[in-house]
């Protein structure tokens, strides 16, 4: 199997759309993915920046002398203003899915997004995560991956979500007033999720000693990013054999230097590359696809463009039944095949009831995974009686909310499949009582749940 | 119980293979032969006031500490010349009288000083010592233990995943908020478009037969609609008569009742949540609305559970208790010591357990909240231990690794 157009719009971009042609070639998924980016433009997402705006003014209200009332009423109205925003953004997010020429685009961002699972906390920061990834994720989705990973490592909303805001170098000036240390949370997570890889060639050593490297990672209290020298650990510290730093004060440059060092390993790119094609293709993805990749990362100096051209050039990555999509798909592309190319973004009650609630049904409550390791990757995790259920639920329900007019059942089994449609599911739209079933039958079907 | 790790395996691991053996026997049933026990555990999130909820009256300190909160009960509620219960509460006095309600006083994780809900609720449900990297929780870590568990023993029920339940060993997990409601037709072709790709085959007849054991489904389709003529015509109206059947299901009861179905028949254990603990303001009225959705849970589980009540655990825990002083806004702030609350038959009830700190302020955790005096990790523990036999050094190591479980109270009958 080698690339084919449909098939590149339903496994490697958002489904198929009735009015926008997939891409013809690999070069154009590529060409795309180079461009300009365009959904960003129409649809867009407040950036980390502009965000921290809001976490400075809601802790200068909280601050000022007014009477406890009308504090209380100003804080509730900068809320209420974000939670509404990040509604709308999740509005904008799947509205990107529906609008593009450029699918890959999203998936990368979402599967990035994912990779470096973070997640605010507090009154104003639970609602940062959209800015967090379109501020330090989607700039850098084509580009070498030590510069997502530095803007990562300097995202306020990461620092903030695995405790390295608040980690001190022991004996750093004010870890030795504060009597107060390193936290390894970071550090961990960067080894075995980020980068190398759990399992991969490193130890608690390691850790400890990246531990005290990161220190000086803060943030500030308006919520920006800030490096401290006075709590970074003084000295040199040793990772994976290789010493940064000198027996001065801590640098920023020389946590970059390590960041650069552990990109450019050879298991970050092992992990990276299995962590793609098990995304895109398979939970149980060709090896040679995967050394394929992998070699891309390795000679490209691990340029990503050039990874994933190397995925969709390998005729493994055109094979087998396809993954089960994950809810944000499931529901995106639904959304791309109707051609919903509005929603209520700005009326929150309704963005909760169609897409925010049944997409927490589904298991993929809107960027709230439980864990740094994000969401699951496995088909059976995703397919469980409540959240098939969820699914199915949105499927009958939302679909006829959302559009005018549906979509003949008969002639929608063709449009958005990529494969060839089971005789089964053609049955099926045919003998649906309405076309609310009939259209809930074909986007239930596992042959569109399916990438 | 002095069952070391090594016998207690082989011990289970006999009884699984002489049943398998059995004809009598189905597979279904294997699943549940490790024990015939059964454990709810309930996760109270907001951070419970245990202070409000057993309001210890004996000492000379509450009243002060507490004016504004409310009166002194009248002598109903009393439930020992010590404390008294919350009024919304009362719905549970008799279980109280009859031993099948108990309470366990000061206690806490080892979580210290950051009063964050989340870091709290994370290192609850991981059952570990500190925070980190956190995988798995301490109820999937007891299903590893143990052999013979499978997919229908452990029921995570809610929409949102549960850290404790979360981990390697299968738990299946149910939303009563999962509504399916179709036409026969539907359903029919439904099956019929899933039937040649197995994964979407069977958990599609797992989740109707989930689904029809509940009455939601009926009450979509039978309930009128209402709404403008607008929405109507739109399916909005559809939309919303949805989510309040789904946000009437989210309710206590309805989850109760659906745990007990699960644990009369091959289920052992089940977990879920009570969310809205966190009482900053007017606690006396805010106190009201949760209580109450434990008490509904409590005795729907033991109406559901019938018989099989007398050989069930339940225990409520908490991430946090809350200050000990009033607030300016009569309600509590986020503190340390907390409150387990535990029902059934299974279980010793009619006692305030936990050794009681005092209110004095020198006697509080950092002059604001109840000083914790047992870790609330040692208490499930120990309840473990006794429904299931479970090997202390399985507990100690594995469960909750680096747990001391000495001093936890004796729960289990």
């Amino acid at each position: 199997m080698s690339f084919s157009p449909r098939m590149a719009d339903v496994r490697f971009g958002c489904g198929l759309s009735p009015s926008i042609a997939p891409p013809e070639t690999l070069r154009d998924v590529i060409a795309r993915l180079e461009g300009p980016d365009k959904s960003a433009m129409a649809h867009p997402v407040e950036d980390w920046t502009t965000f921290s705006k809001r976490i400075a003014d809601y802790r200068s209200v909280r601050r000022s002398d007014g009477s406890d009332k009308a504090k209380a009423r100003d804080l509730r109205t900068i809320r209420k203003d974000t939670r509404r925003d990040d509604l709308r953004w999740m509005g904008q997010t799947l509205l990107r899915r529906v609008t593009t020429n450029d699918g890959m685009r999203e998936r990368l961002t979402a599967f990035w997004a994912d990779h470096f699972t973070a997640m605010g906390r507090g009154a104003i920061q639970q609602f940062g995560a959209a800015p967090y990834v379109e501020e330090a994720i989607r700039p850098h989705l084509t580009g070498p991956f030590a510069k997502m990973l530095r803007a990562v490592a300097t995202a306020p909303v990461m620092l903030r979500y695995l405790d390295q805001a608040t980690s001190m170098g022991p004996t750093s000036d004010t870890g030795r007033k504060r009597g107060r240390g390193a936290n390894e949370n970071l550090a961990r997570e960067m080894l075995e999720l980020h980068t190398l890889g759990v399992g991969a060639g490193y130890n608690q050593a390691d850790v400890t000693e990246l531990a005290h490297l990161l220190t000086g990672l803060a943030i500030t209290q308006e919520g920006g990013f800030i490096y401290r020298a006075d709590r970074a650990e003084p000295g040199a510290e040793t990772v994976l054999g290789v010493s940064y730093g000198s027996d001065g004060p801590g640098r920023l440059e020389d946590i970059y230097a390590a960041l650069d060092d552990l990109a450019a390993h050879p298991e970050t790119g092992m992990h990276l590359a299995r962590k793609l094609a098990v995304h895109f293709v398979s939970d149980d993805p060709d090896p040679a696809l995967i050394a394929a990749m992998a070699a891309a990362y390795r000679d490209s100096g691990g340029r990503l463009l050039t990874v994933y051209e190397a995925m969709l050039d390998h005729p493994a990555a055109w094979t087998g039944p396809g993954s089960v999509k994950t809810p944000v798909d499931f529901v995106g592309s639904s959304l791309r095949a109707l051609n919903v190319n509005r929603l209520p973004v700005r009326q929150s009650s309704k963005m909760t009831l169609l897409l925010r609630n049944p997409m927490e049904l589904m298991g993929q409550p809107w960027f709230r995974p439980e864990g740094p390791d994000g969401w699951p990757e496995e088909d059976a995790d995703w397919i469980t009686p409540q959240r098939l259920a969820g699914r199915l639920q949105w499927a009958l329900n939302v679909p006829g909310v959302l559009v005018e007019r549906l979509p003949d059942p008969r002639e929608f089994v063709d449009a958005v499949l990529s494969g060839p449609v089971p005789e089964t599911l053609r049955f099926a739209a045919r003998a649906a009582e309405t076309r609310e079933e009939g259209i809930a039958l074909i986007l239930s079907s596992p042959a569109f749940q399916r990438m | 119980m002095s069952l070391s790790r090594r016998a207690f395996l082989s011990q289970t691991l006999a009884a699984g293979c002489s049943l398998a053996a059995s004809p009598l026997l189905t597979p279904v049933a294997i699943a549940s032969a490790p024990w015939e026990n059964r454990l709810v555990v309930v996760i109270l999130r907001g951070g419970m006031d245990g202070l409000g909820v057993v309001q210890p009256w004996g000492d000379p300190d509450f009243a002060s500490l507490r004016a504004g909160g409310g009166r002194r009960s009248a002598g109903p509620l009393d439930l020992t010349d010590f404390y008294a219960l919350h009024p919304a509460l009362a719905p549970l006095l008799p279980l109280w009288q009859a031993g099948e309600l108990g309470f366990v006083n000061a206690v806490s994780t080892p979580y210290r000083n950051k009063r964050s809900h989340f870091d709290g609720q994370d290192l609850l449900e991981a059952g570990v010592a500190a925070g980190g990297a956190i995988r798995d929780g301490w109820l999937n870590r007891m299903l590893q233990a143990v052999p013979g568990v499978e997919a229908e023993t452990a029921y995570t029920i809610g929409t949102s995943g549960m850290l404790l339940t979360k981990g390697a060993a299968e738990v299946a997990e149910w939303s009563p908020q999962a509504v399916l409601a179709m036409s026969p037709q539907a359903q029919r072709l439904m099956e019929h478009v899933m039937h040649d790709d197995p994964l979407f085959r069977d958990v599609l007849s797992e989740a109707l037969t989930l689904s029809a054991s509940g009455d939601a489904a009926e009450m979509m389709q039978a309930g009128g609609m209402d709404g403008s003529a607008d929405e109507m015509l739109s399916g909005m109206a559809a939309v919303r008569q949805g989510a309040q059947v789904a946000k009437d299901n989210a309710g206590a009861d309805h989850v109760a009742r659906f745990a007990a179905d699960r644990l009369r028949g091959d289920a052992r254990i089940a977990a879920f949540s009570i969310n809205g603990w966190d009482t900053h303001a007017r606690q006396d009225r805010a106190l009201k609305r949760p209580l109450g959705q434990l008490a509904r849970m409590i005795l729907t589980l033991k109406e559901g559970l019938g018989p099989v009540w007398a050989k069930t655990g339940v225990i409520a825990m908490t991430e946090f208790g809350r200050t000990a002083r009033l607030n300016g806004t009569e309600g509590t702030d986020h503190g340390t010591g907390g409150m387990m609350v535990y029902a059934g038959g299974a279980l010793r009830g009619g006692q305030v357990l936990g050794d009681w700190p005092g209110l004095s302020e020198a006697a509080l955790f950092d002059r604001r909240d109840l000083m914790p005096t047992s870790d609330v990790r040692a208490q499930a523990a120990a309840v473990m231990q006794g429904l299931f036999g479970l090997p202390r050094d399985v507990l100690e190591d594995t469960v909750f690794p680096g747990l001391d479980m000495g001093g936890a109270a004796r729960l289990v009958l």
